[in-house]
């Protein structure tokens, strides 16, 4: 067993995949020098030609992704930070998503637009966005957070291989920070389930990407005072996984969703409104919602950025609130 | 005169064969005749909007009929009912189309006619936001140059497409990586009210192809046989790894923008009348009698069967099912196979 971290399972579920299917190719900007995080080093020299340097362009990016997939090929799109997809915004959503819709099945993309994203590493307002909420709101694009360099892998192969365009978001400040042992073939997923990543009895707590593990971190500190979480790791914003949500919120009749995304139309809303409908008689307190504040963006400067993000710490104080309810 | 291509039986001056020349012709009028019975429709209350490409047949046959369907991929823009004719969509499918029923091969209802899109015959599937296709076409064209696959990807769009930057990032993609793309602007001088002046501040879109790399031609849309020559010239070129062509036809919109348009707000009546006269079907018409391709009695004739055909279409298509109302909720992803 090795562990690896999620820079790493990115990179070597990309070069898998190549390996295994030529129709298989990535794009983007530098993607050929490996990119600004390096996830795609290496890969240009032993795939000469199926790596692509882009010009400055998402919307490019994006509709040329559209007409090779529907060649037959299976692009790799990498849109250097998540904050510049909205260039391409339109070829996601007035193309993409309709593909398969508009024409009845008789045409589809199976396309991957990869997309680091989130805050914490002082990136400013341009360089620190969550974009979830946006792209998750649009039948027709899959949306997927993962957490874990093991979720990583099987999902992004998933992702390569699903017939539909998926939007796979890669947590920055993830990258090098989380490792995990991991087996040597990605385990076989498909694209829309969550995943309970700890059991408690008193309070759940729903959170992806870099949230996931300030919410981990929260219920290990929480669980020495006796409060028990439940942590569901959310994985896919689209699909949702309506039925594990809802059997967490359930279990515990007490939700806490955290996300980094500022708190009005965040993704948290869709996921309180499920739970409010489906699983209210199970509640013992209000569903609670630990976000970015609303703001513009992030702010560049450390002490604003910290107060920015939510973390253990303030997860920890909710779900203590809620616990007491 | 023999013709390279076709192996003799040429029609005199022109590299087309008489039979091709017809075929151009009827192809033009069918589309034509079409757009009018989809007008009736209309105003009978039976459709719902009609976008026409009355004015532009020849640039679309013309361009098409350079090509070669099977082979080629086709991204059109909405006013191509013509390339799609040439295509391979029949007066039946058309009229489908325009009544958005069940099954209408582009996309079964879903979407406003004249959207077109069919896989099988190479044609993309488009949106009404412009200038996108262009971009799918570069990424055709990329495809099929990594799979070896040789063939020309054909992208249309009307002027007022060219202000977007999707034609700015799709021209320079594909001349960056010098791909067998012919970027086909219909110059109608019309995004809907506004005239080229307020679109743009050089007086040809083709004198941009050099800001990009590649070449750049302007030809008379109103003549379709020109048309055919330049796309036919430009098809040869770029498959041959010579590099993106961007072709302007200049051209006219004969009808409004479409069958919600009040024209008369912002055309003059004497610039349309004057246009009238380039009409290019009676172009058309009379380049073949003047050559001594067909006769009065021949040209009658393939008039009334194309409209006979169109008549035929529109009641066949009348009586067709439309789409159940939960037949809107499948396809939102393709399954796995």
């Amino acid at each position: 067993m090795a562990e690896m971290t999620v820079l790493e399972a990115v990179r070597t579920t990309l070069a898998e995949a190549m390996e295994r299917d030529d129709r298989v190719l990535i794009l983007g900007e530098d993607v050929e020098a490996g990119g600004v995080f390096r996830a795609t080093d290496g890969l240009a020299g032993r795939f000469p030609g199926r790596v692509i340097d882009t010009p400055l362009a998402e919307s490019s990016i994006i509709g040329v992704s559209i007409g090779l997939a529907h060649y037959g090929m299976r692009p790799v799109a990498e849109i250097q930070f998540a904050d510049f997809i909205h260039a391409g915004f339109d070829q996601l959503c007035s193309e993409a998503s309709r593909w398969c819709y508009r024409t009845c099945g008789d045409a589809w993309l199976p396309m991957v637009v990869r997309a680091p994203w989130g805050g914490g590493v002082h990136g400013g307002q341009h360089h620190s966005q969550s974009i979830e909420a946006f792209y998750g709101h649009i039948p027709g694009i899959k949306v997927v957070v993962p957490s874990f360099p093991a979720d990583y892998r099987s999902l992004l192969r998933a992702a390569i291989e699903d017939p539909n365009p998926v939007l796979f978001l890669e947590h920055k400040r993830t990258y090098r920070l989380i490792r995990q042992e991991v087996d040597g073939a990605p385990a076989e997923t498909r694209i829309g389930r969550s995943r309970i990543a700890r059991r408690g009895e008193d309070v759940t707590i729903i959170a992806w990407g870099l949230m996931l593990h300030e919410a981990l971190a929260a219920a290990e500190q929480l669980a020495a005072e006796g409060v028990e979480c439940t942590v569901v790791d959310l994985l896919s914003v689209q699909p949702l996984d309506r039925e594990t949500i809802c059997e967490a919120a359930k279990a515990t009749g007490k939700v806490l969703i955290v996300h980094e995304d500022t708190l009005t139309g965040g993704f948290g809303a869709e996921i309180a409104a499920t739970i409010a409908e489906e699983a209210f008689e199970y509640l013992d307190a209000p569903i609670r919602r630990l976000c970015g504040p609303d703001i513009p963006s992030m702010p560049y400067h450390p002490a604003m950025e910290h107060f920015f993000m939510p973390d253990r710490e303030r997860i920890a104080a909710a779900a203590r609130e809620l616990a007491a309810y | 005169m023999a013709n390279p291509e076709t192996g003799g039986g040429t029609h005199p001056g022109y590299p087309l064969t008489r039979e091709q020349l017809l075929e151009m012709y009827r192809f033009m009028v069918l589309a034509r005749r079409l757009d009018e019975r989809m007008m009736t429709l209309q105003r009978q209350g039976l459709a719902a909007f009609v976008i026409a490409g009355a004015g532009q047949e020849a640039a679309q046959v013309g361009a098409a009929m350079a090509l070669r369907p099977g082979i080629d991929h086709v991204a059109p823009y909405y006013r191509d009912l013509a390339v799609n004719l040439v295509f391979g969509m029949t007066a039946r499918e058309a009229m489908l189309n325009a009544l958005g029923k069940r099954d209408d091969p582009n996309s079964h209802g879903r979407q406003m006619p004249a959207h077109w899109g069919n896989r099988s015959r190479r044609i993309v599937t488009q949106s009404s936001v412009v200038a996108t296709q262009l971009l799918h076409a570069a990424g055709i064209a990329l495809g099929a140059r990594l799979r070896g696959e040789e063939l020309v990807v054909f992208a249309s769009c009307g002027e007022g497409s060219t202000s977007r930057g999707d034609f700015h990032e799709a021209l320079n993609f594909a001349s960056i990586h010098r791909l067998p793309v012919i970027f086909f602007v219909e110059n109608n001088g019309y995004a809907i009210s506004e005239r080229t002046e307020k679109e743009m501040a050089v007086e040809h879109v083709a004198d941009r192809a050099r800001g990009y790399g590649m070449h750049g031609a302007v030809v008379d849309g109103m003549d379709a046989v020109a048309v055919y020559q330049t796309v036919k010239a430009a098809a040869d070129q770029t498959r041959r790894g010579g590099g993106p062509h961007l072709i302007e036809a200049k051209c006219y919109r004969l009808w409004p923008h479409s069958s919600d348009d009040d024209d008369t707000r912002y055309r003059p009546r004497a610039e349309l009348e004057e246009w009238s006269k380039k009409d290019p079907i009676l172009v058309m018409r009379g380049r073949l009698l003047e050559d001594g391709a067909a006769t009065e009695a021949q040209l009658a004739e393939l008039e009334t069967s194309v409209q006979e055909e169109v008549r035929e279409a529109a009641q066949w298509a009348l009586q067709q099912p439309d789409p159940a109302p939960e037949d809107a909720l499948g396809f939102v992803f393709k399954e796995a196979d």
